[in-house]
């Protein structure tokens, strides 16, 4: 009995020894992997993956190693996990976060240890502004940004007035507020449900339907896009108020939401036929190497943070030590994004195009994403001024 | 004026499905004195066999049916093979062993489906808004549950009150021991009641799945508002489960509907709408605490053991 205890002590000593540093670089990924958004989770897991094959899993010459965690979209679970894998596995860079308030939660540890996150969906308001840091990156968006594009998609439509519905949490109430930033018509409601566990919305459909506003604007990520939709239809508004979209449609999304999502607009910094070869080659291996599946928007970023992330330890041959060299790599965006070519504003957030997408059947008859026209060009969140960092 | 009717009616429809998931639960609660946190499954599984049995059948009523008679089999089996050696045991264990279960149905939902959920299209006849009163639309599917649960609530009603069967169900929620020793077999009795409530669970989570999706865990949020509703209603009683799940759809859906109106007279735009979903959603539990302090047993108590 006492040798199985000194045993199970030495196992548990020799596991815990940390890595030598140098000798592999170490990522850490914390995402939703369990849950009804585990989907999504999955999805940027595949194209992280995917992106690591591309790169020979190695960068700079050194083996890579990912360390998956699941904050199974809790703000508290996110930290912790944040917490783990900077303090007791000491990653060089730690990825990922779907979520706008799991990502708020976490940031602290990260910026305080000095490691460097590289949030490839999340895209907080707050980070863009006063709580932007030197070790962190985006390579998605600010939250506002998106919706603000559709906010001016639908000044271009001439939309008198528009309904707006969100959950509320972080993200919710960026998106919102960006839509109402850009768009000139009359907002005339705005409600917010409780996130993520009301998925019914029939109250807030009627409202809506009441309040004779001339169109509806939503933010549903998830699976909660797919019933915000079935309601809708349910409702009979297809056809009556016209409805628009941030996030709220995508390629996990659309084989549940079906006929429901043809002809509802979005917008979307990444679409999957974007004419880049960068992102030729990163849907069709994605769509052999996993089949049945196709990337969507998620995905699309966190392939691009393993690329972020490869031009830094290119930069300065594997030395992760080399925090100032690696940032300033960082910052000049030096790697084929599949977005196509963009830039780094002062704090480090995209300063990218906007598309239009629209729901059509592709060649296999299947429905698929399509972009439609550019709705801004080079946009920069309008939270950069607020950010102390300089360029 | 007739928003109110129609905010009314969405609250009617969600109360009236809660009643569907607490009165499989309070029956079986009540009556075999057993805790089954497993209940939310079965209501998942009756979602994944609906969204099955429709596609294979291309019938949306047949499919339902289906889907209803294999959750039923599904509770008498699960109750045949685990949950019967659990009732003498104490309470904790059997909310360990249910919880368990919960795992084992998730995860063997994500072995035979896959992670990704699955959508349960309606038929079209469905999918048209009904004209109730003048200048009112309703969704038609939504009507549907109504007019459904409506009935399965007066069927329960006649078969417990008006039958052998119910007689045999409401002496066993006042005393098991007794109608045992009297000859009733008491472990068929027990094994039925749990199909029932499989079956209700199953009936609740299939109607529903049109309008969510169907997906892993689909039944754990809306078990919590179960337990508060059999807790308000009564343990054991189907009659207090009815009117506690009509007061708590109600509650909910008008709290939503009208909260945040109401807040923004007195706080700042900005404010109400974060407040007010936190606050509507606070209802529900406020109105148990206050049961609970004002009525421990309930509002409409079972008869006293």
């Amino acid at each position: 009995m006492k040798k199985a205890f000194w045993l199970a002590g030495a196992t548990i000593l020799a596991l815990a020894q940390p890595a030598l540093a140098g000798d592999t670089i170490k990522i850490g990924f914390v995402s939703t992997f369990s849950g009804p958004t585990a989907v999504i989770g999955n999805d940027m897991r595949n194209s992280f993956e995917l992106a690591l094959d591309h790169l020979g899993r190695k960068m700079g010459g050194k083996p890579v190693e990912v360390l998956y965690e699941d904050d199974g979209q809790k703000p508290d679970v996110g930290k912790q996990k944040t917490e783990k894998l900077i303090q007791s596995d000491k990653v060089d860079f730690i990825v990922g976060y779907i979520w706008s308030n799991v990502l708020l939660a976490s940031l602290k540890t990260a910026v305080d240890s000095k490691t460097f996150l590289i949030t490839s969906n999340a895209g907080p308001s707050q980070l863009a502004g006063e709580l932007c840091s030197p070790y962190v990156f985006s390579t998605s968006w600010q939250n506002d940004q998106t919706p603000q594009a559709v906010g001016t998609y639908m000044n271009q439509k001439g939309v008198k007035s528009v309904f707006l519905i969100g959950p509320n949490y972080a993200a919710g109430k960026d998106m919102l507020a960006g839509v109402k930033s850009t768009f000139k018509g009359q907002v005339v409601g705005e409600e917010y449900t409780v996130w993520p566990s009301q998925l019914d919305f029939s109250a807030e459909l009627t409202k809506a339907k009441n309040s004779k506003a001339e169109s509806i604007f939503v933010f549903y990520p998830g699976a909660a896009g797919v019933q915000f939709l079935n309601q809708y239809a349910q409702a009979g508004l297809k056809g009556q108020i016209p409805l628009y979209t941030a996030f709220t449609i995508d390629e996990l999304s659309l084989p549940l939401q079906k006929e429901n999502a043809i002809g509802v607009p979005g917008a979307q910094q990444w679409v999957n036929d974007l004419p880049f070869p960068e992102n030729k080659k990163f849907v069709e291996d994605y769509r052999k190497k996993y089949t049945g599946l196709r990337p969507t928007f998620y995905g699309a970023q966190s392939y691009d943070a393993a690329n972020l992330i490869n031009s830094a330890v290119v930069a300065v041959k594997g030395d992760t030590s080399k925090k100032d060299e690696m940032k300033a790599e960082m910052e000049k965006a030096n790697f084929k994004s599949v977005r196509g070519p963009f830039k780094y504003g002062n704090n480090h957030i995209p300063i990218q195009n906007f598309y239009l997408q629209d729901v059509v059947k592709d060649a296999d008859g299947q429905l698929s994403l399509k972009t439609v026209a550019t709705i801004v060009k080079d946009d920069q969140d309008r939270f950069h001024d607020k950010c102390p960092m300089k360029k | 004026m007739l928003v109110l009717v129609e905010q009314s009616l969405n609250g009617l429809q969600f109360g009236l499905l809660l009643f569907l998931l607490a009165a499989g639960l309070t029956l079986v609660f009540g009556i075999m004195d057993f805790v089954n946190l497993a209940h939310g499954s079965l209501y998942m599984m009756g979602a994944y066999f609906a969204a099955t049995f429709v596609a294979w059948t291309n019938s949306f009523v047949l499919g339902i049916l289906l889907a209803l008679g294999a959750t039923l089999l599904l509770g008498i089996a699960l109750e045949f093979i685990a949950l019967r050696h659990l009732y003498g045991r104490d309470h904790l264990d059997q909310v360990l062993a249910t919880f368990g279960l919960i795992l084992f149905f998730n995860d063997a939902v994500r072995l035979i489906w896959g992670p990704a959920g699955l959508s349960l299209p309606l038929p079209a006849w469905l999918t048209v808004p009904v004209q109730i009163v003048p200048g009112v639309f309703y969704p038609a599917y939504r009507l549907s549950i109504i007019v459904v649960a409506l009935a399965v609530a007066a069927l329960l009603y006649i078969v417990v009150m008006r039958t052998r069967i119910g007689m045999l169900i409401r002496a066993g929620a006042s005393n098991r021991e007794m109608i045992g020793a009297l000859g009733i077999n008491i472990k068929l009795l027990f094994t039925l009641v749990f199909g029932l409530g499989a079956a209700l669970a199953g009936l609740a989570g299939l109607m529903q799945a049109p309008i969510l999706t169907v997906q892993i865990g689909m039944g754990e949020n809306i078990l919590i508002l179960a337990f508060v509703i059999i807790v308000i209603g009564g343990i054991g009683s189907i009659r207090g489960a009815f009117m506690a799940a009509i007061f708590v759809g109600m509650i909910d859906t008008l709290g939503r509907a009208f909260l945040p109106d109401l807040l923004r007279t007195v706080l700042s735009s900005a404010a109400a709408s974060t407040a007010a979903p936190a606050l509507s959603s606070m209802l529900i539990y406020l109105l148990m605490a206050i049961v609970l302090v004002v009525r421990p047993e309930g509002l409409f108590p079972a008869a006293k053991r």
